[in-house]
């Protein structure tokens, strides 16, 4: 082992059936750094990451642990966890219905009786020492999804890790909840925990880590210092290409919108959700490109939800192509061209076990209705059409939807909705748990849709990628609209200031 | 992703897919048992054409027999599979339907008299009455499990329990008894024609379910809503009402079902009548490696699981297999099949295979 | 929201149950044309209403001779079989206000609830406690009660093991007599062998034990008995008809069907005619079942079966002649009562004996 290190891993190798997803890689973590692993989807990631907990098996390779002669053997989560190796996920796997102090507990007092008051006491601490917002006896679903987190991490601390695994923590966090985070990291750096930091977010690498390491396509590309790399060269090197295309996309884009008084593609008004939105108005018109913005739980998302028909309207009308619709479930939007790409990707968005081709066919087959089923032949079809359009990775149509990379979901949903040849898209969060490459790759799918006359509405956290999309952005708060911001007005700080709200909007 | 590398190993995969194909283990199942049965006994297939005591040819022989027994159990199997699919659970009032079915087939056949010299109504009228009442049943569980989200074995514990008597109740508690000839013909023999009936209909309703897969879009719906309602409703599918017609459709197999089981006596006897199908019709789509929290299915290997449990049973009974130690036997060879198709025995068996093929890959990688 | 569904399922048990009651009311209106609305009331109070007033009102009725006797029946479901709807049919004629009752009916395939029932008639003070118990054990501590309450319990149909002093007389039939009248009769056949596919119900049950019992016996004894298959169909029809199938598809030969009730004696030769054998009088194939039941008794009197085993379900006679007995202050000659069992051949049944040992 090197001088140092916590962890080492050499010449990991794993093979899934037609793919080798882990190809010779190594991996060094020293005491006491934040190390991030970065990597396009599909890279290998999420797949060392499962090898190092024992998730998966390693088809080959070796893991060395400091404190311990020879390789380890790790089979299992449980196994992991006694050699001091803890994660936290993206998705908490936290019990929401036990209370924090249970959750901290959960699954490590040896013996059978528990006691509550020596348990509640000793979270209490934890808790203090990490400056964590929440009491050990409130229940852990009540707390704030960034409370989660941290209590997750404050049990993994609690195990005397050595190794803290953390699977983009950040994705569902705010600004502030990310910086709280942050601190807590650079705590247990001190403290000597070796953080292995997966994440999408560049800015917040840069932030916060020491090194880098880079796979690509299931191959080690290298391992950086962060001040020798550069932000460009990063992304290359992930990318494994030059980064012209990472220049203003916008340039291409013509950005006619149709101005016309029959332009308006679609026009709410005075329309609420059982979800709680207050009643608001909404128009977009072809080729135009907009987007909702606004903190997590702003409403951004129920309001397109109100739009699709996902959630049940409580007030309000719609006009489609001028004429008044009535919109109570999603195919009644979907038959009038209003196409919904849904926040949640694995929750509302992929038919997991289902085949990448029957995920692509979904919609524009209800749309077709029962009696009309599209053939095999022609479904492959319109899935070979769109696989190679946007270059989803996949072993083959047939491969279940679940067993392919976030972006590459993301992919077939987006997919699935182009074959339905909507005149309006809602795309809500689109990007999230993307890599870079594919990011770009949707950001210019929709400025060319806009330029084919189609409408879209975009939805993500990341403001300077709304800025690079949208021509108007609607800022929104506390479940109301508060602002709408064109031309000039879109820049980074304006947006930030009507957000935020009050006098500072000057 | 990097395919054209690992083409070598394409050729052996195909032998190697046909293992991971789900309808493996019941092909496999039926292929032991056939063996088995042809080393003890090389006659077990022989079929012969005889006359029966009406002076009908009639095809018999034990393939005959099981094919002929089976048929009520392949028919719920059809109505099982989809309601396991798309619900995520299964309907353990089926046998208890039958029950109800039966009965209102004979309740309209006979009127008011349990022993009627003459039907009441033509056997048609009878058969779309008892399809109605099933399906009326069938949407009463539907609608616990999809409107009012109880489990399904909760929501059709109800009927489960109070089926049987409600078919007594419907025949005034009498047990109906039909000598006109022409009844029976659904469960025995149509004169002439030399194949028991009921293989006839079932397989009439599996090329009705193939059908129905093929041109309508119930296949893709139940799965999509049984592995994910939320992605499923944003995609303009109705998960509760794909849930709900499910259930009617295992209401429709029940009433054939029922009318084949009732025709064959010409009788019911209320508390007997299809006696644990039930689970033999849950264990039929376990059989056919579909897994029974719902998703994707495989229509034929439910099917075919079906043929499995009753080929078992008359294999058991050729043996002579002491009669109090039948369901022991049942039970051992159940969980073989069970196991062997659960996915994890799987995935540790393809492991066990891949092992030294990795090996030899990672090598040609490097 | 699950508490609603909670509450839902529980209304919707609840009318499920309502069914069942109106199941047997009804089947008592119907079948029984005698039978008055006092027991379907009664019926009614006993499963639901705390009857404890009317119980003392009850008490001093009791004492004027000449009102109305009650009694609290408990019986297995009548829904069991053909011979159990035959049985509480006949109780709920005889036990009528016409003839001087006032009965309770209670119905259960479940020893626990029954004993439950049990308790409660005892606590209404019944004068006569009519036992037709699902299970033999555990009925002696309410039996004790009854006793120091002064009811007299009659057992009918099956008996318990309780001691014999809880009791003032048990009207059963004896299966084991039932099964070697059979075995009698098949003997006096005289044929040169039998060779027996030996249908049996459900395996335990007090008419396969003695049904099977007198059957085993004879086979152990003579050599030119044998079984050429022995296995249970629980009663079920169809299954007979599969084993008896499958015994015919491997060619073994047999000339006897030994049936423990009439439903699978119907199953085996449903096999039977499929295969082309002839069976009945005349035929290759002694038919034999048990029960009596209307139709299998047509059957007999067709040729097409040889034999019928009688399982007496009316009972109902011989308990009231024992309670009238003791009002008049006279014991039961003998505690056991066996009841008068027939078997009828197929050559000597007349239409008469159809209409009335048919149930």
């Amino acid at each position: 082992m090197q001088e140092g290190a916590v962890l080492e891993m050499r010449g990991i190798c794993k093979y899934f059936p037609g793919v080798r997803a882990l190809q010779d890689v190594d991996f060094t973590l020293r005491e006491g750094e934040i190390h991030a692993l970065m990597g396009e989807n599909g890279a290998g990631k999420s797949t060392l990451i499962k090898v190092l907990t024992g998730v998966y098996e390693k088809d080959n390779g070796e893991i060395f642990l400091k404190g311990r002669e020879g390789a380890v053997n790790i089979r299992s989560p449980q196994d992991a966890q006694n050699v001091g190796i803890s994660t936290v996920y993206q998705e908490i796997t936290l019990c929401p219905n036990l209370t924090v102090a249970e959750n901290m507990f959960i699954a490590r007092t040896k013996s059978k009786g528990v006691n509550w008051g020596a348990m509640n006491r000793r979270a209490g601490e934890i808790l203090r020492s990490l400056d964590i917002p929440a009491a050990p006896t409130q229940q852990l679903g009540s707390c704030s999804i960034a409370v989660q987190q941290m209590v997750a991490i404050a049990r993994a601390v609690d195990m005397e890790c050595k190794v803290l695994i953390l699977d983009e923590p950040t994705s569902s966090l705010d600004e502030q909840e990310v910086q709280k985070l942050f601190k807590l990291m650079l705590d247990l750096k001190k403290k000597g925990v070796g953080i292995i930091f997966v994440t999408h977010f560049l800015e917040q690498v840069y932030e916060v880590c020491d090194r880098i390491t880079v796979l690509r396509d299931g191959q080690l590309v290298g391992e950086y210092v962060i001040e020798d790399l550069p932000r460009v060269q990063l992304v290359s090197k992930m990318l494994g290409k030059d980064l012209d295309e990472m220049a203003d996309i916008k340039k291409e884009h013509t950005g006619e919108v149709d101005m016309s008084e029959s332009g308006v593609v679609l026009e709410a008004h005075q329309l609420a959700s059982v979800a709680g939105i207050k009643p608001f108005d909404f128009q977009i018109r072809k080729g135009e490109v907009n987007g909702f913005t606004g903190l997590l739980g702003s409403g951004r998302s129920e309001s397109v939800r109100a739009l699709f028909g996902a959630d049940r309207t409580t007030s309000g009308t719609i006009k489609i192509g001028g004429k008044t619709v009535k919109i109570h479930k999603p195919l009644d939007a979907m038959k009038h061209g209003v196409g919904y790409l849904p926040e949640d990707r694995k929750r509302d968005g992929i038919v997991g076990d289902l085949s990448v081709r029957d995920n692509i066919i979904l919609a524009m087959q209800v749309m077709r209705g029962f009696f009309r089923p599209i053939s095999r032949a022609k479904a492959e079809e319109y899935a070979q059409e769109y696989i190679n359009l946007l270059e989803i990775k996949t072993a083959s149509s047939d491969t279940p939807i679940k067993s392919l990379s976030g972006g590459n979901q993301q992919k077939c949903i987006l997919a699935r909705w182009l074959l339905t040849n909507p005149s309006y898209l809602i795309l809500d969060e689109p990007t999230r748990g993307i890599d870079i490459g594919t990011k770009i790759e949707i950001q210019k799918l929709v400025l060319k849709l806009a330029d084919e006359g189609k409408s879209v509405t975009f939805i993500s956290s990341e403001i300077d990628e709304m800025l690079r999309t949208c021509s108007r952005l609607i800022v929104m708060r506390d479940r109301k609209i508060v602002g709408e911001l064109k031309g000039e007005d879109l820049t980074q700080a304006k947006i930030m200031a009507t957000i935020a709200g009050g006098e500072s909007a000057s | 992703m990097k395919a054209g590398r690992l083409e070598p190993r394409e050729k052996q995969s195909k032998l190697r897919s046909l293992f991971r194909r789900q309808i493996f283990i019941p092909i496999a199942a039926l292929l032991v048992l056939v063996i088995f049965n042809l080393i003890t006994n090389p006659s077990f297939f022989a079929v012969k054409l005889d006359y029966n005591s009406a002076g009908n040819p009639v095809f018999t022989g034990n393939l005959v027999t099981i094919l002929d027994n089976a048929s009520e159990l392949a028919i719920l199997a059809i109505g099982m599979t989809l309601v396991t699919a798309a619900s995520g659970g299964q309907d353990i009032s089926v046998g208890a339907a039958i029950a109800i079915a039966g009965s209102v087939t004979l309740r309209v056949l006979c009127g008011d008299n349990a022993r009627p010299e003459t039907l009441q109504a033509p056997i048609i009228v009878a058969f779309l009455v008892c399809c109605v009442a099933s399906m009326l049943f069938g949407a009463f569980n539907g609608t616990l499990v999809a409107y009012f989200k109880i489990q399904p074995m909760v929501a059709t514990l109800i009927l489960y329990t109070a089926g049987r008597s409600i078919a007594a109740w419907i025949n005034n508690n009498t047990l109906p008894n039909i000598s006109e000839p022409s009844f029976g013909y659904a469960g025995n023999f149509i004169p002439g024609i030399p194949v028991p009936t009921p293989i006839l209909i079932a397989i009439a309703c599996m090329i009705v379910i193939a059908l129905v897969l093929k041109f309508t879009t119930l296949g893709l719906y139940t799965q999509a809503v049984g592995i994910n309602p939320n992605s499923s409703r944003l995609n303009g599918i109705n998960p509760a009402f794909i849930k709900f017609i499910t259930y009617v459709i295992l209401g429709l197999c029940v009433a054939v079902a029922g009318f084949i089981k009732v025709s064959r006596f010409s009788t019911i006897n209320y508390s007997v009548v299809a006696k644990d199908i039930e689970m033999d019709a849950i264990l039929a789509v376990a059989l056919g490696g579909n897994a029974l929290s719902g998703g994707k299915f495989n229509m034929a290997a439910s099917i075919l699981g079906a043929y499995v449990i009753q080929f078992l049973t008359t294999t058991l009974y050729a043996f002579n297999v002491d009669s109090s130690a039948l369901p022991a036997y049942k039970a051992v060879v159940v969980i073989i099949l069970v196991v062997l198709s659960a996915p994890t025995f799987q995935q540790k068996l393809t492991r066990l295979k891949k092992k030294p093929k990795m090996a030899a890959a990672a090598k040609e990688g490097n | 929201m699950k508490k609603i569904l909670a509450l839902l399922l529980v209304c919707a048990m609840l009318f499920a149950l309502a069914a069942c009651t109106q199941t047997n009311n009804t089947t008592s209106d119907t079948s029984n044309n005698t039978t008055n609305d006092t027991s379907n009331t009664d019926n009614a109070d006993t499963n639901t209403d705390d009857t404890t007033e009317d119980a003392t009102d009850d008490t001093t009725d009791d004492t004027t001779s000449g009102e109305l006797i009650k009694v609290g029946i408990i019986n297995n479901d009548p829904n069991e079989s053909g011979y159990r709807t035959a049985n509480d049919a006949d109780m709920k004629r005889v036990f009528c206000e016409e003839n001087g009752y006032d009965a309770s009916f209670y119905y259960s395939l479940k020893n626990d609830e029954q004993i439950a029932a049990a308790q409660k008639f005892v606590q209404d003070e019944v004068d006569y406690l009519l036992i037709s118990a699902a299970g033999t054990a555990g009925w002696d501590s309410v039996l004790m009660d009854a006793q120091n309450a002064g009811i007299q319990v009659i057992l009918f149909d099956r008996t318990i093991d309780a001691d014999p002093s809880l009791y003032v007389a048990s009207v059963v039939s004896d299966m084991a007599l039932e099964g070697e009248t059979a075995v009698n009769w098949l003997d006096s056949q005289g044929l040169e062998e039998y060779n027996i596919i030996h249908i049996q119900g459900v395996m335990g049950s007090a008419a396969q034990v003695g049904r099977t019992g007198a059957l085993d016996e004879k086979v152990a004894a003579n050599d030119n008995w044998n079984l050429v298959t022995q296995q249970t169909a629980e009663w079920n029809a169809e299954t007979a008809q599969q084993i008896v199938q499958s015994v015919i598809d491997s060619g073994k030969e047999f000339n006897v069907i030994y049936a423990e009730n009439d439903d699978m004696a119907k199953g085996a030769v449903a096999a039977l005619d499929k295969a082309n054998i002839s069976h009945g009088v005349d035929g290759d194939v002694i038919i034999m079942g048990f029960d009596c039941n209307k139709w299998a008794l047509e059957e007999l009197l067709a040729g097409r079966w040889n034999y019928d085993g009688q399982c007496n379900p009316f009972q109902a006679s011989y308990i009231d002649e024992i309670i009238q007995g003791l009002e008049n202050g006279q014991a039961p000659e003998s505690q056991v009562i066996i009841l008068e069992e027939k078997g009828f051949d197929a050559t000597t049944i007349t239409q008469e004996d159809v209409d009335n040992y048919g149930i």
